[in-house]
């Protein structure tokens, strides 16, 4: 009796198990990663090294937020990295002048929400493809950035506007607080609403959407206004970690946010993005990199190992799908 | 004549689904062999085995005695086997002599051999009665000029079991009988064909046998066309009667709804005016190019109208953009449900709900899923659509149930004017017939519908109304009692064209 009753929970257990891994099969990948890690690298689950994780992803994680958007709307932002470094560094310059660390941070937010709105328009206007559009103004924003400063880093007088970054709360830094609440946000704009459900139609096909009565110029404006706004913010959280506002910083931030994304199974071409999906792409990127930190694997060794991890994820992905599709 | 491809027993399952079951029959040389039967009766599926896209769950098949076991389409091809597809695969920025060699272009010492490239293009151009510069890129040609480029492509691989999957969709009526010519042509000279279309008229016409498919099982072959009328092709088919696929009743109608006045853009020659009557099934007749569909993407708001005023209701209604006519009342089916229609990608629930849900939002931003799933519930149950669930991808659908996922879109809109254009192109009689007495219905509530349609028999089945335009602009407008198909025709063909069409047919 008790044994069909075992049997029976066993069974449940692995169709529980089996649903997750075609639903979401890195949420998956990523349970057995942490365990194993957890096991097999020493110090990695302990509380510090619990936080400092989260402190790593924290960036890559808010960003990855509207990202997700940009992805699931069929396009891409390369421009993001350069606006964090901008309004880092702009914020600084405004706190410095004014004294004021609330227009620093409004500051730092609407120049970042200023330039996602030039790449909006230009997208959805122009007609121009996101990839050239995003890349032209990645160069401007970074010399802007250059100009604002005089070339180097702008220290911050300030020293309340450091809690933003280094304060916590119930134990857990700033950051990590506002990746979660981001998350949170931005999930249930995807899902419950409908500039959610229109950018995800956009991105499955913007011709039908557009057929349909879904005013995308609009929808897509907005999408870059706050995908612009958010790295802007980020700027502003990283400033304040660092205590300074730095114009050289970030490089290559935008590709790891979008290859996060696209790890956690964000269609590159669009209509396919659960926001489950970034956060465990953004995990498992930040995760790797933390075990190989602690394993001490020397640099040039990282580079390989997370480019390999996001060919396989994507891989695996494919398989799994055309395994589907052909059963 | 002995069998040279053979069906043995092919069984298909699909996850949750027995696409085929038990099919065997055989396809002989020198034969054209029909298949006819509603959406998701088989044929597709018994086609991508053909293909060898799919391998089937049970059986086998042969050609010439030989048991085949496709691993890729590329067996399939090797083994002379070319489907020719509704769907076109052709690069637009590339000419058609390039895309008639894609993948097998003569090369010279390496290097791609131009002239001989030309030659051969020209050639196979030839062959199938297209006058066509083998140097003109794809994306300038016509579609029904790409459906003939794909056709060619096809034949060069010189294979000798050739399956058409409606094929003629979007080809007039001039290129339809080329098309004829050419596939006698080809089972004289021995090939084995297989010919899918929904057009039974087509079957009769040009079929030496035909195969009916229904539920995924083999139906009946029939040995003798002669021994087989419409009537009971399309009863086997549907498995029940369906006298009069149209089933058309007469509805009163009321006051003008929608008026268009002197409009003028892209497409047209002429500015176009008509009315739509509270009520109306206005149809739309013309060829590929006669500018009907420009003119309702003019009125629609997809592009932007050069000159003339639209009104709904006695309401200015200039729209510029297709959310301001979805606002206004005025909803669009499009011809291409695939590229224009659907969201393949996401579920029938979010496909329903992309436009009504604005009419049931929460707290200012929230999107009520409760009210959405009702809703799609609802025209699942009503529409009769064909799906697992409300969670499925429409891109899994069958064309039919596509076309009623876009209908039900419009439908849980508040809709007076529905502009459907081509509103059963691949899709079959049974659903068609359930399409009709939804467009009846929807008139009776007083809603007007714009029916733009090549096919003519049914452009003169359901309107009570039947506007012609030729060569971007409407040069008629007839009355149910006026109807006839040589009139019509007779308006819609121009004077050069009629030239060329009793030429053929000589």
């Amino acid at each position: 009796m008790s044994n069909t009753a075992v049997k029976q929970t066993n069974r449940t257990v692995l169709t529980l198990f089996k649903d997750l891994w075609e639903k979401s099969g890195m949420v998956v990948i990523y349970i057995i990663l942490f365990i194993g890690l957890s096991i097999f690298v020493p110090y990695f689950f302990t509380l510090r090294n619990m936080i400092g994780l989260g402190l790593s992803v924290s960036m890559v994680g808010m960003v990855a937020c509207t990202m997700l958007f940009c992805l699931a709307s069929g396009d891409f932002d390369l421009s993001v990295e350069n606006i964090v470094a901008f309004s880092g560094v702009f914020c600084a310059v405004i706190i410095n002048t004014t004294g004021s660390v609330v227009l620093g941070v409004i500051g730092g937010v609407l120049g970042g929400a200023l330039f996602g709105l030039i790449n909006g328009t230009i997208i959805a206007k122009a007609g121009i493809n996101a990839l050239i559009t995003t890349l032209g103004m990645a160069q401007i924003i970074r010399g802007l950035g250059f100009i604002v400063s005089g070339g180097s880093a702008v220290g911050i007088q300030k020293v309340s506007f450091f809690a933003i970054g280094n304060g916590s709360f119930l134990g857990l830094p700033n950051p990590i607080w506002i990746t979660i609440v981001c998350f949170i946000i931005f999930g249930v704009l995807l899902n419950n609403t409908t500039y959610g459900k229109n950018t995800l139609a956009m991105g499955g096909n913007m011709e039908a959407a557009r057929l349909a009565g879904i005013g995308v110029n609009k929808v897509k404006i907005l999408i870059f206004s706050i995908q612009g706004a958010m790295a802007g913010f980020a700027g502003v959280v990283l400033a304040s970690r660092m205590t300074s506002g730095q114009p050289n910083t970030s490089v290559g931030f935008s590709l790891d946010v979008i290859s996060a994304c696209v790890l956690g199974g964000v269609s590159l071409s669009g209509g396919i993005a659960p926001i489950q999906g970034a956060i465990v792409g953004v995990l498992i990127m930040g995760t790797v990199q933390n075990a190989m930190n602690l394993m001490n694997i020397p640099t040039f060794y990282q580079y390989v190992v997370r480019g390999a991890i996001l060919l396989i994820a994507v891989l695996v992905d494919k398989f799994k799908e055309t395994h589907r599709s052909s059963i | 004549m002995t069998p040279y491809l053979e069906f043995n027993s092919v069984g298909k399952t699909f996850p949750g689904v027995r696409a085929l079951n038990e099919i065997t029959f055989n396809i002989k040389q020198g034969e054209v062999h029909g298949l006819v039967g509603e959406n998701g009766a088989g044929k597709s599926t018994l086609l991508k085995i053909l293909s060898g896209a799919h391998p089937p769950t049970e059986g086998y098949l042969s050609i010439n005695g030989e048991q085949k076991d496709f691993k890729n389409t590329r067996s399939a091809i090797d083994s002379g086997v070319a489907i020719i597809y509704q769907e076109l695969y052709l690069v637009p920025d590339m000419s058609v002599a390039e895309n008639l060699l894609l993948g097998h272009m003569p090369k010279k010492y390496g290097f791609v051999d131009h002239k001989k490239m030309k030659k051969i293009a020209q050639d196979q151009l030839d062959f199938i009665m297209e006058d066509i510069d083998p140097a003109k890129k794809i994306k300038e040609l016509s579609i029904a000029q790409r459906q003939m480029i794909e056709i060619a492509k096809a034949l060069l691989q010189d294979s000798q079991i050739i399956a058409f999957d409606e094929p003629t969709s979007s080809l007039s009526d001039k290129e339809t009988k080329r098309l004829f010519k050419i596939i006698k042509n080809l089972s004289e000279n021995g090939k084995a064909i297989i010919y899918v279309s929904h057009r039974l008229e087509e079957i009769f016409e040009i079929c030496n046998r035909v195969t009916v498919f229904r539920d995924g099982e083999r139906v009946q072959t029939f040995e003798n066309m002669k021994e087989v009328t419409h009537d009971i092709l399309v009863s086997r088919m549907v498995g029940r009667d369906i006298t009069d696929v149209y089933s058309y009743r007469p509805r009163p109608q009321g006051k003008c709804i929608l008026s268009v006045k002197e409009v003028m853009g892209d497409g047209l020659k002429k500015p176009a005016s008509f009315e739509v009557k509270q009520g109306e099934i206005l149809g739309f007749f013309g060829l590929v190019g006669a500018g009907r569909t420009e003119l309702m993407r003019l009125i629609y708001g997809i592009d932007q109208k050069s000159g003339g005023k639209v009104k709904i209701d006695n309401k200015p209604a200039d729209h510029s953009s297709p959310r301001a006519s979805v606002e206004n009342g005025l909803m669009y089916c499009p011809e291409d449900r695939k590229y224009d229609g659907i969201i393949p990608v996401r579920s029938v629930d979010e496909n329903i709900n992309i436009s009504a849900r604005r009419h049931y939002i929460k707290a200012g931003i929230f999107i009520d899923k409760k009210k959405e799933a009702e809703n799609t519930m609802k025209f699942i149950k009503q529409l009769d659509i064909k799906t697992p669930s409300k969670d499925q991808l429409v891109g899994n659908l069958s064309g039919g149930n596509q076309q009623k996922v876009i209908l039900a879109r419009w439908l849980s809109e508040d809709v007076k004017i529905l502009i459907m254009d081509e509103p059963t192109r691949g899709i079959d009689v049974g659903t068609k017939n359930e399409i009709y007495h939804l467009m009846y219905n929807l008139t009776e509530e007083e809603k007007g519908i714009i029916c733009i349609s090549s096919d003519l028999p049914e452009v003169m089945g359901v309107s009570d109304r039947i506007i012609i335009m030729r060569e971007g602009e409407i040069v008629a407008s007839l009355n149910r009692s006026e109807f006839s198909e040589e009139k019509i025709l007779s308006l819609a063909l121009p004077v050069d064209e009629e030239k060329n069409r009793s030429e053929i047919n000589e």
